[in-house]
């Protein structure tokens, strides 16, 4: 067997934007080893799916030439397809069909004689312990459950090559675990996996690593190579009496550090290298590297481009700042229900003024339900609101007037350009003519917009659509900001920067409340919720969140421990209750 | 190979009868359409409200108005004067007014011409021609059976005898039903697989389908088969529907039907295949469908207007329209029988229409999702 189960050569895949071709792929050699598991990473519109399709012979490359398993895509693409197990981004299912009824559609188009086929669907429905939901339709099954079954489908045949298009994006770390361990469970018996993924962390479970960014790709590399070179580079520093956010900003400015984040109970710092850059006072101690670390080593020692200076904080507005005062949002035994189904039960919460608040939950935890009742978008069933002092039930429009909101998909006017999205929105909001030239100027300055004035919405790129979205938010001066899964798809370096933007804002007394699946942004919160199933699991800091899930076998568990021993010991509590 | 069509055929079924918009393209919408087209539409004139006004009532305007009030096809009003007449006109309480002036009688026996007016409303111009066309017919039969009773010669010097052929009662049902089953296998055909495909590009699972080793003819097949028992399941309903229920006559024979139905339905199905290669998302499937292939079938195909009072750049027009040879071939089966050169002059158009459509879907399709 030949040691590449896949192998491009320079491929180059354009996609036409009318004129202005756009390189999905640019020029892009790469070998995925038999065997291992090989990890695909990038953010969104690297080109990761482009790669993948181009490995299953789904697209051919415009110029340069990929072969799996030893075949060329361009004249053997049947032969490769009997030998990959492919899973697209959407998983494939039909979801008029129940789960036994897809198993036997894709069995029978792979090719499986009807003895085969038990046998391999009684392996795969043990393997996924989706046995007891045979007859339920795909569509009625969980997140969780549905990558599980389009995993199942492509496993089918036992391919000799496992392509998988960002298999855990958005699903609880408990599937995500799930997930994995059938992975390295198929990797165990011989199979090659390539898989892309969009959250870092699970690049460390991969042997080796593919990393893509605009079209190019800039490492690969294995685990142990990229990681080697980090190591003695990175520290968590703490110091007595200094806030983790301010020490954050301060590190985050030293010369010789190259990335700053808050993690657990100090900042996790980046250095690098030689001698680490302490100030007296301060706790370094050093840690072991992880993947993150290595993706931003990388992009930080790119081209001058990718140097973005962090912006400066925003001036302070001096808002009214009572921690024991009443609170900005008040949530009382609120409820939702679609139909016959509870999206949010009973949920209780406050918070307080320049809190940056987290709602963390997997998707169709009833977090976006809460937010969008929050921003008055969606009526609840039952229960009471108070937004900035107002009933949401009785005067939205007033306690909307108070509110800046970005939606997941930043929802920008592509088709305008960044002045006109910024006087638009300023418009909406009822600023003056006067007040609406200060502000549209602060937004430009404030966020660096400046350059790209004139540059549609459409063809900003990623960071600077989020910067705009989050600018048009905070042009009349909200009270309380609002944003819905700000960082879904975001390279590190971008995730950073909005982080500290949002820190900058809550320091000036702005109340942020953010929803994110993200369980290490969690770090970022003052307070947050954990939700599962429309019901509030833990309440609290992110660190008395952690503590309440420490044992002794884990003394120091992450936010993804956390939150699956909280839902593993809700569930167990369920199931005595019933 | 055939475990794999099987399957696809197998899927799509159980697809089509767990989807409710499926149903309603499928079932619903052609059962609508018949009920509404056998029930509701009718382009005949039949209980028309219409105005009479009689300036001087004598036996012989008695005698006209008892006539108009025994034919089945007006329901006259009295009205003192031609003044309410006109404003019952106005508010569409009446379609048109039968104004007797006060020297009809003598007039006539004078043997004066046009002793009676008739105002029709022209808003509706095909009602309007229909109501002067049948009030005319009223008062000729008036005036023969006036002459046969008093015994005098009928004084008009050219005579006509109507016959009218394939469909003596000129019943509009008996030519609306037939031409309703192109349109419905057009739904079928064209509307419903344009969008259950665009459906798998959109939910991915397009994709997924063609990464395994199913070949594109599989692909293709797997979607023809189905949405021809569909489309034939349709027709062979509206056939029973119509025989039944609406009482249309089939002079023809039921083999040269369904020869007929399975030629169109492929052109349809080559339609809706085509149209799915093209736009990859149901929005624009199902507009495009409706645009080009469901709304000429209503219009331009003979269905309900007659292609030969059609202005004639329009006329050149409906030739592309797969829908009208059928409708003619339907047409003249159900109401004149088994013409052999109608229906081999249009099965010939729909077999050159099918041979195109289908081939360039072929040509078309890759397993490439670019």
């Amino acid at each position: 067997m030949a040691e590449a189960a896949l192998a491009l050569e320079s491929c180059t895949k354009l996609f036409g934007r009318e004129g202005a071709p756009v390189h999905a792929l640019n020029q892009v050699s790469a070998t995925v080893r038999a065997g291992r598991i090989t990890g695909l990473l990038g953010p969104d519109g690297a080109g990761k799916t482009t790669l993948l399709r181009l490995a299953a012979a789904l697209l051919l490359p415009d110029s340069g030439r990929v072969s799996v398993l030893g075949m060329d895509t361009r004249s053997e693409g049947m032969a490769i397809q009997q030998r990959i197990g492919y899973m697209p981004q959407r998983f494939g299912l039909y979801e008029e069909l129940t789960v036994q009824e897809n198993l036997d559609l894709y069995a029978a188009l792979q090719g499986l004689s009807p003895v085969e086929k038990a046998a391999r669907q009684q392996e795969l429905l043990a393997l996924t312990a989706l046995g007891p939901f045979g007859g339920r339709r795909a569509g009625q099954l969980s997140g969780g459950m549905k990558q599980k079954l389009g995993l199942a489908c492509a496993l089918l045949r036992s391919p000799s090559l496992l392509l998988l298009d960002e298999p855990t994006v958005g699903v609880d770390p408990i599937s995500r675990r799930e997930l994995w361990h059938i992975i390295e469970n198929r990797r165990a018996a011989g199979v090659s996996v390539l898989i892309s993924t969009a959250y870092l962390d699970e690049a460390e479970r991969c042997e080796d690593i593919l990393l893509l960014h605009e079209g190019r790709l800039l490492v690969q590399d294995t685990q142990e190579a990229l990681q080697g070179t980090l190591s003695g580079r990175c520290y968590r520093v703490r110091r007595e009496g200094t806030p983790r956010r301010q020490l954050r900003t301060e590190l985050a400015k030293r010369p010789g550090v190259l990335d700053a984040t808050i993690q657990a109970d100090g900042v996790r710092v980046l250095v690098e290298g030689g001698s680490p850059p302490a100030a007296p006072s301060e706790q370094w101690d050093a840690v072991s590297p992880r993947f993150e670390d290595a993706f931003v080593n990388l992009l930080r020692g790119q081209a001058a481009s990718l140097q973005r200076p962090e912006p400066p904080p925003p001036p302070r507005r001096d808002l009214p700042r009572a921690q024991d005062g009443p609170a900005v949002i008040e949530v009382k035994e609120l409820w939702r229900r679609f139909g016959n189904f509870d999206a949010v039960k009973g949920i209780s919460f406050q918070v307080q003024a320049g809190q940056v608040f987290g709602l963390l939950g997997a998707n169709g935890a009833g977090k976006t339900t809460t937010f969008n009742m929050l921003c008055g978008l969606l009526s609840p069933t039952s229960g009471t609101l108070r937004v900035a002092g107002q009933n949401l039930g009785r005067a939205a429009a007033a306690a909307r007037a108070r509110i800046g909101y970005v939606s997941q998909k930043f929802a920008l006017y592509g088709n305008l350009s960044v002045l006109q999205n910024l006087d638009f929105f300023a418009s909406v909001y009822g600023l003056g003519r006067q007040q609406r030239a200060i502000r549209r100027d602060w937004a430009l300055s404030h966020f660096s917009l400046a350059p790209y004035a004139r540059v549609n919405g459409q063809d900003l790129p990623l960071g600077f659509k989020q910067r705009l979205a989050l600018a048009c938010a905070l042009l009349h001066e909200p009270l309380i900001l609002f944003l819905d899964e700000p960082t879904s798809g975001v390279d590190p370096l971008a995730r950073r920067e909005f982080w500290s933007q949002i820190n900058g804002l809550a320091e000036s007394g702005v109340t942020i409340l953010v929803t994110t699946h993200f369980m290490e942004e969690a770090e970022y919160c003052d307070e947050l919720v954990l939700m599962s199933q429309g019901e509030i699991l833990a309440q609290g800091s992110p660190q008395a969140i952690r503590s309440q899930a420490a044992t002794r076998d884990l003394p120091s568990p992450t936010m993804e421990d956390a939150f699956i021993a909280l839902v593993q010991a809700h569930e167990a509590g369920l199931r005595r209750a019933s | 190979m055939k475990r794999r069509l099987g399957a696809l055929i197998r899927k799509e079924f159980l697809q089509i009868l767990r989807d409710p918009s499926a149903i309603a393209i499928a079932f619903v919408m052609p059962a609508s359409l018949l009920f509404l087209f056998g029930y509701g539409v009718s382009l005949d004139a039949r209980h028309v409200p219409v105005a009479v006004v009689v300036e001087l009532p004598d036996s012989d305007t008695a005698s006209f108005v008892a006539g108009l009030a025994q034919s089945p096809y007006f329901e006259p009003q009295s009205f003192m004067d031609v003044t309410t007449a006109r404003a019952a006109l106005r508010q569409r309480q009446v379609e048109g007014i039968l104004w007797l002036r006060h020297d009809f009688s003598r007039r006539l026996l004078r043997g004066d011409t046009a002793p009676f007016s008739i105002i029709v409303n022209g808003v509706d111009a095909n009602s309007a021609r229909l109501l002067e066309g049948y009030l005319q017919g009223v008062w000729q039969n008036w005036l023969q059976q006036r002459a046969r009773t008093s015994g005098q010669p009928f004084a008009v010097p050219a005579y006509s005898t109507d016959r009218i052929w394939f469909n003596p009662a000129l019943r509009s049902r008996n030519y609306l039903v037939p031409g309703l089953i192109a349109v419905i296998m057009t739904l079928i055909g064209a509307l419903l697989t344009a969008m259950v495909v665009a459906r798998e590009w959109e939910r991915g699972t397009m994709e997924a389908l063609m990464a395994t080793p199913v070949t594109i003819s599989e692909i293709l097949l797997g979607k023809l088969l189905p949405y021809f028992f569909m489309g034939m399941g349709g027709m062979a309903l509206s056939v029973v529907l119509a025989l039944s229920l609406f009482a249309v006559p089939l002079v023809g024979s039921v083999w040269a039907l369904s020869a007929a139905s399975a030629l169109f339905l492929l052109v349809a199905l080559g339609m809706g295949l085509l149209i799915s290669t093209l736009a990859r998302n149901q929005f624009v499937a199902g507009q495009l469908a409706v645009i080009v292939t469901f709304l000429p079938a209503f219009m331009l195909s003979g269905f309900i207007f007659d292609i030969g009072s059609m202005p004639a750049p329009v006329q050149f027009v409906t030739h592309v329209v797969a829908a009208r040879y059928f409708v003619s071939i339907l047409q003249t089966v159900f109401l004149a029988g088994d013409l052999w050169p109608v229906l081999l002059a249009n099965s010939a158009a729909l077999a050159v229409m099918a041979v195109i459509f289908l081939g360039l879907t072929w040509r078309q399709s890759r397993k490439r999702l670019d």
